[in-house]
């Protein structure tokens, strides 16, 4: 069963987000997400500074079958990407809430939360099949 | 039913033929014998050292090649029930007169009237294809599929532009196409526009319906559809498309399946490209040439690429610029893949009338048998209720979910037996898909063993998982590490440091 | 009946385990109305012996010329040995490579290539092949908007030194995306492409280099490559390969590093002339850039033994796996012709092509100086070329050429209708297939034809 800690929000698109003190938000792919894929091999980062809107693709993750978008929860800008995926994307795949987090966002005024999930409806978006 | 065995091949892994050579071997019967000064080339434009290429006898490359060829699967050697890709019999007729001198030393540029003999056959075949796809104009030019894709896309832009309708910016795309539809689209400025598939194989009419709109350029369809069944809308597809002001493009990818049965041009269809390396027989060589011939109704003729065979009396000559000035030009430096062109002919002109209707005749019945047959053996069709085309989806869903066993690990223990395996996961709506395509060339019996050897897998699925999952075992190497290739791409040999020195 | 081995017992047994009576039943999902009832338009079927006299007629009208045509397609000698193991039916009939493991043979041959054709361009990479060398421009194209500052310049700088139908199929090829080709002129005395010339022009996200140029001469490639970058632009080479055995090869091109990308015909490679194709267009680029490649590339990995294996690898750029979003819609392309030209690469090896590619020069410099010995004949422009010049003639090529042709004589390519400025311009090509006496042959005719003027 897929780890999804209680203590991050979650996209339908199976990103998930964490709040970090200085207000902005560091976003990665689930567990369910990274399994799904497979063992991943390149990841494509945004430009820091970019500005971009809620859902929109700012990053790709590439297994050797599959290229998966990687879509923006909320609007904001890049403030900072994890650059060692370049050389080791598996980091993804073995800690995925950690050291294999993909990109941090700066929120455009208020973030919009409402259509974020806690953990417990992004287990019950899996359960259902999504 | 015959009893199926596992192949063994040889599986000593030649080394690359950099490695067989020796400094100063050289092979120079088919070189110049002499080295000619250049002596005005400037040393700035000079190559400081010579490239790292092989330096070995003629021997060595003839054995190295040949070995390496028998570390291929092939028409000639395997059956290859690859869906949607046509692996029929590839006539030895065809290869043998498109290679006669007269055609190999032809220089693309020298005068139509020294290329009566060579015009004459792709004016034949124009007007060939022109009359098994119901369409009223040819142009031979595309190299492959994909770039006939491009221009008959380019044409209906071309089309819509010339209309001063500037604001269909879309095309529709089953979401059960081939790959390059939407890629194609794309390359031609179109936004793409997923139309989902209905749970009978065919395209969700009420989502074409509100699709379709002032905004729609095109919608690009294959008939029968990558799901291996015939699109029975298709009538009322046309109608509602073309009264939205689209144009219909029809992918014949799947042509193999109706040839001499119906044409994409009585369907409604405006522009279709014909895949000769499939329905014609061309080789497929390991991954091309092609040939993607396109044809089109009256609405698009004035946007043919060039060039095309125009016949004036008895006389052939190139189309130009001149004659069809809206055309959307050329595709290729010279005439696309001539060789291919000529090869095309010659199996047409062999087949006749009767043979073209003959194919797709055999193809359906081979497909519908091997069908009838798996399903006897306990595998699952993904359309049970439909007819197969000329070929069929299969889906191991249930298979996957009783033992493991994936779609992926049957293709590969099929390699085992020493079949060619299916298609595997396309369409891509179909889960654990195996997509079948026999063609009309393979025999009853053939196909009987092919379906011993699922049978036999069947049983290993249930008894021996693991045997499926760590397959192919009797291959010159198992499954290869994916994973590394792309993490670590090692993408051509280097001389070895020592070498250099 | 060709081809469909079904006896009719096959057929019926085949019928009943379908379960139905008659084969046209298993059309009954088709409309009726779309069924066609008899096939039209198409000749009756013949024996493979009529056929093949019909063929071997249409061949021998053909005629059997002595071409001094060049223009992007070379007549070159290409050793038995080429055709014979390429035509195998392993290499033959075999599909694109997807199932590795029953691929090996031609996965190796691929990667043999890609070696092959990274040494011989200097570059890093190599894909397995595009359609052909006009096409493989568009390509390299349409690679470099996506490379440059995020494909927000939609411009690319084409010299009208390159091949005119090259332009021609980058035009149709990269309309559909709003990108402009911006012509940078030639020098009307050298035939060269000048750098100062981008001076002019504004930005483009690339400049194409030829080399040689359409017209043969060789462009001063370090200029350009460096004025190029001095602009912020990539770098496309678009080059005939058997050239870089003798010439600087694209990655080393300028002060820095050489082009991004290189490309063009593989035809003199082991590609006979044969009506126009199929031939095969390579690309080559830095590492740096692959993620950006269109079209199939081989991968050397090991399998679950630890064996040495090869397979299709960076797949997710393709159409296949990335449908609207992939680097290019190409999917089939030129296989055959690639092992063609691995073992041609392979027999001739450095030496053997650098001797083809000087002798094509040292015939062609033979034929310029007995050509432009003839009155009122002269070479249109100076400096070094390789194995093709522009010359002058003292009135309209057509006629001349028709009277070559009437003596058995292709004698090169009118540059009339696509350099209307050149005036008289005849551009002519000799390579090693021209012994002394074609080249005497050659002149003598002319000779007597423009004599005839006089």
């Amino acid at each position: 069963m897929s780890q999804i800690p209680v203590d991050l929000k979650y996209v339908s698109t199976h990103e998930w987000l964490r709040a970090e003190p200085d207000g902005s938000f560091t976003i990665g792919i689930t567990d369910h997400a990274q399994d799904a894929l497979g063992d991943l091999v390149f990841v494509e980062l945004p430009e820091v500074g970019r500005d971009v809107a809620a859902g929109e693709a700012c990053a790709v993750v590439e297994s050797v079958k599959a290229a998966s978008d990687i879509y923006a929860p909320i609007a904001g800008r890049i403030s900072a990407v994890n650059t060692t995926l370049i050389d080791a994307p598996e980091q993804v795949n073995t800690d995925c809430y950690g050291a294999g987090w993909l990109f941090r966002l700066s929120p455009a005024g208020a973030a919009d939360a409402s259509g974020l999930l806690d953990a417990e409806a992004y287990r019950a978006l899996l359960d259902q099949g999504g | 039913m015959e009893k199926a065995t596992a192949q063994v091949r040889a599986s000593v892994s030649p080394p690359l033929i950099f490695e067989q050579g020796r400094p100063g071997r050289r092979a120079m019967a088919q070189a110049p014998s002499v080295v000619e000064p250049w002596e005005d080339l400037p040393a700035h434009l000079r190559r400081n050292a010579p490239p790292a290429l092989p330096e070995v006898s003629e021997m060595q490359v003839v054995r190295h090649y040949t070995r390496l060829s028998q570390r291929n699967f092939s028409i000639d050697t395997q059956f290859y029930p690859l869906g949607s890709c046509t692996m029929k019999y590839n006539p030895r007729a065809c290869n043998t007169l498109a290679m006669l001198p007269g055609f190999l030393n032809r220089h693309p540029l020298a005068p139509a009237a020294r290329g009566q003999g060579f015009l004459a056959c792709l004016y034949e075949l124009q007007e060939i294809l022109q009359a098994v796809t119901g369409m009223q104009a040819v142009s031979l030019t595309p190299m492959a599929g994909a770039q006939g894709e491009l221009a008959g896309m380019a044409m209906i832009r071309a089309y819509h532009r010339a209309r001063g309708d500037l604001a269909r910016t879309e095309v529709l795309v089953p979401n059960a196409a081939h790959g390059t539809n939407p890629a194609t689209a794309v390359m031609c400025g179109f936004q793409v526009r997923e139309i989902p598939t209905d749970a009978s194989g065919d395209v969700d009419f009420a989502a074409l319906e509100a699709a379709l709109g002032p905004r729609t350029a095109a919608i690009m369809l294959t008939n029968p559809s990558t799901l291996g069944v015939f699109e029975r809308r298709i009538g009322e597809i046309a109608e509602r498309v073309h009264a939205a002001g689209g144009l219909l493009y029809y992918d014949g990818a799947n042509l193999n399946a109706i040839l001499g049965q119906v044409r994409p041009g009585d369907m409604g269809f405006d522009v279709v490209h014909v895949n000769l390396h499939k329905t014609f027989a061309t080789p497929h060589g390991g991954g091309g040439p092609g040939a993607g011939a396109v044809g089109v109704g009256e609405r698009l003729r004035p946007f043919l690429p060039i060039p095309y065979v125009l016949k004036e009396g008895e006389r052939y000559r190139w189309a130009e610029r001149a004659d069809c000035p809206q055309s959307i030009g050329r595709l290729s430096a010279f005439m696309g893949n001539a060789g291919v062109l000529l090869r095309a002919y010659v199996y047409a002109r062999l087949l006749g009338a009767e043979g073209m209707a003959r194919v797709g005749t055999y193809a359906t019945l081979s497909a519908n048998y091997l069908l009838a047959r798996l399903r006897e053996m306990g595998f699952e069709p993904a359309y049970p209720e439909r007819r197969a085309s000329h070929e069929f989806t299969l889906t191991l869903k249930g298979l996957t979910a009783r033992t493991g066993v994936t779609a992926l690990d049957v293709a590969k223990r099929l390699l085992d037996y020493d079949f060619h395996a299916p298609t595997v996961y396309f369409p891509q709506l179909v889960p654990e898909c195996l997509l079948i395509e026999p063609t009309e060339t393979e025999s009853k019996q053939d196909l009987d063993r092919f379906v011993a050897a699922m049978a036999a897998i069947l049983v290993e699925a249930q008894e021996a998982p693991e045997r499926l999952r760590e397959a192919p075992h009797h291959l010159p190497v198992r499954r290869l590490d994916e994973v590394r290739a792309a993490r670590e791409p090692d993408l051509r040999w280097q001389a070895p440091i020592d070498s250099l020195a | 009946m060709p081809f469909i081995p079904h006896t009719p017992e096959d057929v019926q047994a085949m019928l009943d385990a379908i379960g139905v009576t008659d084969v046209a039943e298993l059309f009954d999902e088709i409309p009726p109305a779309l069924r066609w009832s008899r096939v039209e338009g198409v000749p009756p079927g013949a024996s493979e012996m009529a056929i093949a006299r019909l063929m071997r007629e249409r061949a021998a009208r053909d005629g059997d010329d002595l071409c001094f045509l060049g223009a992007g397609a070379y007549e070159h000698h290409i050793p038995a040995a080429v055709w014979e193991i390429a035509t195998r039916g392993e290499f033959y009939s075999a599909y694109t490579p997807y199932q590795a493991e029953a691929s090996q043979g031609t996965l190796q041959l691929i990667y043999e290539y890609q070696s092959m054709m990274t040494a011989l361009m200097g570059m890093d990479v190599s894909n397995a092949s595009l359609y052909d060398g006009a096409s493989a421009l568009a390509e390299a194209a349409l690679m470099a908007l996506r490379l440059h500052r995020g494909g927000d310049v939609r411009r690319i700088w084409m010299p009208a030194a390159v091949h005119p139908h090259y332009r021609e199929t980058v035009r149709t090829i990269v309309e559909g995306q709003g990108i402009a080709l911006i012509e940078v002129p030639y020098d009307s005395v050298t035939g060269r492409t000048p750098a100062a010339a981008l001076d002019d022009l504004p930005d483009a996200a690339a400049l194409v280099i030829p080399q040689p140029n359409f017209f043969g001469r060789l462009e001063e490639v370090d200029a350009l490559t460096d004025a190029a970058r001095a602009r912020g632009a990539l770098v496309i080479a678009v080059v005939n390969p058997l050239a870089m055995a003798v010439l600087k090869p694209p990655g080393a091109w300028g002060a820095a590093g050489g082009a991004d990308i290189a490309c063009g015909d593989g035809q003199p490679l082991g590609i006979p002339l044969a009506g126009g194709g199929p031939y095969y267009g390579f690309l080559c680029c830095r590492s740096e850039h692959v993620r950006q490649m269109p079209g199939r590339i081989v991968g050397r990995t090991v399998d679950r033994d630890g064996r040495t294996g090869y397979t299709l690898t960076l797949q997710p750029r393709e159409q296949h796996i990335r449908r609207a979003k992939a680097t290019s819609n190409i999917c089939t392309n030129q296989g055959l012709m690639v092992t063609t030209s691995t073992i041609h690469m392979a027999l001739l090896g450095a030496e053997g092509l650098a001797r083809a590619a000087r002798s094509s020069h040292a015939r062609a410099a033979a034929l310029a100086g007995q050509l432009a010995a003839l009155p009122g004949v002269s070479l249109r422009f100076v400096g070094p070329f390789f194995h093709e010049f522009v010359l002058t003639l003292p009135r309209p090529v057509a006629p001349v050429l028709t009277s070559l042709a009437d003596v058995g004589i292709l004698g090169g390519y009118d540059l009339s209708a696509a350099y209307p400025e050149l005036g008289h311009a005849l551009l002519v090509c000799a390579t090693e297939t021209r012994s002394a006496a074609d080249l005497a042959r050659y002149t003598a005719a002319l000779a007597t034809i423009l004599g005839d003027d006089a």
